[in-house]
C-alpha cells in the first residue's frame, strides 16, 4: 500500500502528526534515558536521524527482494550497518558524547522506533519517500529529545548548556535533583505528551468544525 | 404516563453528606494541628502553611480555566491538600518548597488524572514526595527549635530515637514541644483532629487503627537495636509523621479501599512498609512511601477483598445442597 501523500508531507508528518514520541509513544528508552541534557539530545538525535534514514533507505531498496517470512531479520542486519557507522564515527570524532550516551548508541539497533518505520512504511514505499519518511521522522524525534532535555537540564541544573556556551551564567534558582532522576524525566514527557495531544485534538476540531 | 415513571439507578437513597461538607469537616479537623504548629514555630510556620494553601487553590483554578473545566476551588478539596502538604514540611523550608509541591500535587497527581475522585494517590503526599526528591536537603534539615524559633541542627527525635537513644518526655512528645515537621510534632492537635473526623463519620476508625496498631507491634519487636520485643511502641508512634498520615492522609476516601476489610489490610500493609522504610531503608521516615505504595495497591485490595452479598453460599457448601436435592 503506497504512501498518498506530497513528498514534502512525507517530511512534514514526522514533526507533529506522527511525531515518534509524542504521538506514536515508540522509542521511549533513550528519550528517557538520555535526555538529561539539552546537549545529549541532540546528538542522539542526530545519531537516530543518520540511522533511521539510511535503513529506510536500504529497506526500501531492497523490498522487492526481501522474503516475507524473514523480513524482520533482514531488517535487523540492515539496521545495524548504518548503527555501527554512527558508533565507530562517534567514537572517534565525539568521545566525550560517545562515553555519555554509552549503551544507548548501539542499542540504536533495537530501538522499536527504527523496526516501526521499516516494517510500517520503508517495506512498501519508494525510496525517495523513505528517505524523507526517515528525515521527517528523525528531525521530529532529535526535536522532542532536545526540548525534554532542555527542560530537564534548566530544572535540575538552574541554568542550560550547549558545548561552552551556558545560560545563564549563574543557577537561576535551587536546582530541583528530581528532574534527573528517571522520575522527572516521566513527568516531563507525561505533560509534554499531554500538551502536544491537547493541541492537536483541538487542531483538528477547528478543522472539522470549518470544513462542516 | 410513561413520561412520569422516573427509572433511576441506586443508590436510592441519598445521605446529606457533600464533598463541601466532608471536606469542611477536614479543614475544621486540621485546625488544631495548625494552631499547635503555629505556636511551637511562630510566623515561619503560618507562612509555609499560607504558601502551600494559596498555591494548591490558585493552581486548581488555573489549571481548570486552561482546560475549560468546571471550577472546583468551592469543594474545598484544594484546601485540604495544601494544608496537608504544608504539615509535612519542615517550619524553616523556603517557601517555594510548597508553593511548587503544592501545585505540583494539584496540577499533576490530581487534576491531570481527572480531578478529585480520579486521582490514583493522594495529592498531598505525592506533592511531598515531589519535593522531597527535588530539594532532600531542604525537606529532611530545615528544622527549627519549638518557642525559641531559632534554626536547629542535629538529628531529629526519630533518628535518635531509631538509634537507640532516649528521647524527650512524653508530655513534650503529646504536646509537641519538639523538632519535626509541621503537622507531626504535636499528637494532641493531631489526635483532637482524628477524633473529631470518627465522632462525625468522615473517616473509618479501621484504617488509623490497623495503620498505627501495626507500626506499634512493629516498633516493640524491631525498636530496640540489638534486642527483639523491647521497643518502645508509644513514642514510635508518637514521633515521626505517622499519626498525621493515618488519620489524614491514609483515609483518603479517593485512594483507599471501599470495603472495610480492605482498609484494615490497608493500615496493615501502610505499618508494615512505613516500619520497613524506617528501620531498614535509607529515608528517615517512611510514611509517605508507604501510603503512596498502598495507594497504588488499593485498586488491588478492592479487586480481590469482595464482601459477601446478601444470600452467598460458600462453593462447598452450594455444591452439598445440589446433591441432596437431587438426592
Amino acid at each position: 500500500m503506497e504512501s498518498k501523500r506530497s513528498l514534502i508531507g512525507e517530511f512534514t508528518k514526522g514533526l507533529i502528526e506522527e511525531n515518534a514520541t509524542f504521538r506514536m509513544a515508540i522509542g521511549m528508552c533513550p528519550t528517557l534515558a538520555v535526555t538529561t541534557s539539552l546537549v545529549n539530545g541532540f546528538w542522539m538525535g542526530v545519531a537516530v536521524i543518520f540511522v533511521l534514514t539510511f535503513s529506510n533507505v536500504f529497506v526500501s531498496i531492497l523490498r522487492k527482494v526481501t522474503p516475507d517470512e524473514i523480513r524482520i531479520p533482514i531488517f535487523v542486519i540492515l539496521i545495524a550497518t548504518p548503527v555501527v557507522i554512527v558508533e565507530l564515527v562517534m567514537n572517534a570524532y565525539l568521545p566525550e558524547m560517545y562515553r555519555l550516551l554509552g549503551i544507548f548508541v548501539p542499542l540504536i539497533v533495537v530501538n522499536c522506533l527504527i523496526i516501526a518505520r521499516a516494517e510500517a512504511f520503508a517495506y512498501k514505499n519508494s525510496v525517495i519517500r523513505s528517505a524523507l519518511d526517515g528525515l521527517g521522522i528523525g528531525t521530529g524525534f532529535m526535536i522532542n529529545l532536545m526540548v525534554i532535555g532542555a527542560i530537564r537540564e534548566f530544572l535540575g541544573t538552574g541554568r542550560l548548556a550547549f558545548g561552552s556556551v551556558a545560560f545563564p551564567a549563574e543557577p537561576l534558582f535551587e536546582p530541583m535533583a528530581v528532574m534527573l532522576t528517571p522520575p522527572g524525566g516521566f513527568v516531563t514527557l507525561g505533560v509534554l505528551m499531554a500538551i502536544l495531544n491537547i493541541l492537536v485534538r483541538r487542531a483538528q476540531l477547528r478543522k472539522a468544525k470549518a470544513s462542516a | 404516563m410513561t413520561d412520569r415513571l422516573l427509572i433511576t439507578s441506586s443508590p436510592h437513597i441519598r445521605a446529606p453528606k457533600t464533598v463541601r461538607g466532608i471536606m469542611l469537616d477536614v479543614v475544621i479537623a486540621l485546625v488544631p494541628a495548625c494552631v499547635a504548629a503555629v505556636i511551637f514555630f511562630g510566623v515561619k510556620a503560618l507562612m509555609v502553611l499560607v504558601a502551600s494553601t494559596v498555591s494548591a487553590v490558585v493552581s486548581e483554578y488555573l489549571y481548570e480555566k486552561a482546560v475549560k473545566r468546571p471550577v472546583t476551588v468551592g469543594d474545598f478539596s484544594a484546601v485540604v491538600t495544601g494544608v496537608l502538604l504544608g504539615l509535612t514540611l519542615p517550619p524553616g523550608v523556603p517557601l517555594y518548597v510548597p508553593i511548587v509541591g503544592s501545585a505540583f500535587a494539584i496540577v499533576i497527581a490530581k487534576q491531570i488524572f481527572g480531578g478529585l475522585g480520579t486521582n490514583f494517590v493522594n495529592p498531598a503526599l505525592a506533592g511531598r514526595a515531589f519535593v522531597l526528591a527535588a530539594w532532600p536537603l531542604h525537606v529532611t534539615s530545615a528544622w527549627l527549635n519549638p518557642l525559641t524559633m531559632d534554626a536547629a541542627t542535629g538529628a531529629t527525635p526519630l533518628h535518635a530515637f531509631k538509634g537507640g537513644q532516649a528521647v524527650g518526655s512524653l508530655t513534650d512528645l503529646l504536646i509537641g514541644n519538639r523538632l519535626g515537621s509541621l503537622g507531626e510534632t504535636s499528637a494532641v492537635a493531631i489526635l483532637l483532629g482524628g477524633i473529631y473526623l470518627l465522632v462525625r463519620g468522615v473517616i473509618d476508625y479501621r484504617i488509623p487503627v490497623a495503620y498505627l496498631g501495626t507500626l506499634g507491634l512493629g516498633v516493640f519487636v524491631f525498636g530496640k537495636p540489638g534486642a527483639l520485643f523491647q521497643g518502645d511502641p508509644l513514642r514510635g508512634i508518637l514521633l515521626g509523621g505517622a499519626l498525621l498520615g493515618a488519620f489524614f492522609m491514609a483515609t483518603d476516601y479517593v485512594t483507599s479501599p471501599v470495603t472495610p476489610k480492605g482498609r484494615t489490610y490497608f493500615g496493615i500493609g501502610a505499618g508494615l512498609i512505613t516500619l520497613l522504610i524506617r528501620y531498614w531503608g535509607d529515608y528517615p521516615e517512611g510514611v509517605t512511601y508507604a501510603i503512596l505504595l498502598m495507594n497504588l495497591a488499593t485498586p488491588l485490595i478492592d479487586r480481590f477483598v469482595v464482601p459477601k452479598y446478601y444470600g452467598y453460599m460458600h462453593d462447598v457448601e452450594a455444591r452439598r445442597r445440589a446433591r441432596e436435592g437431587g438426592r
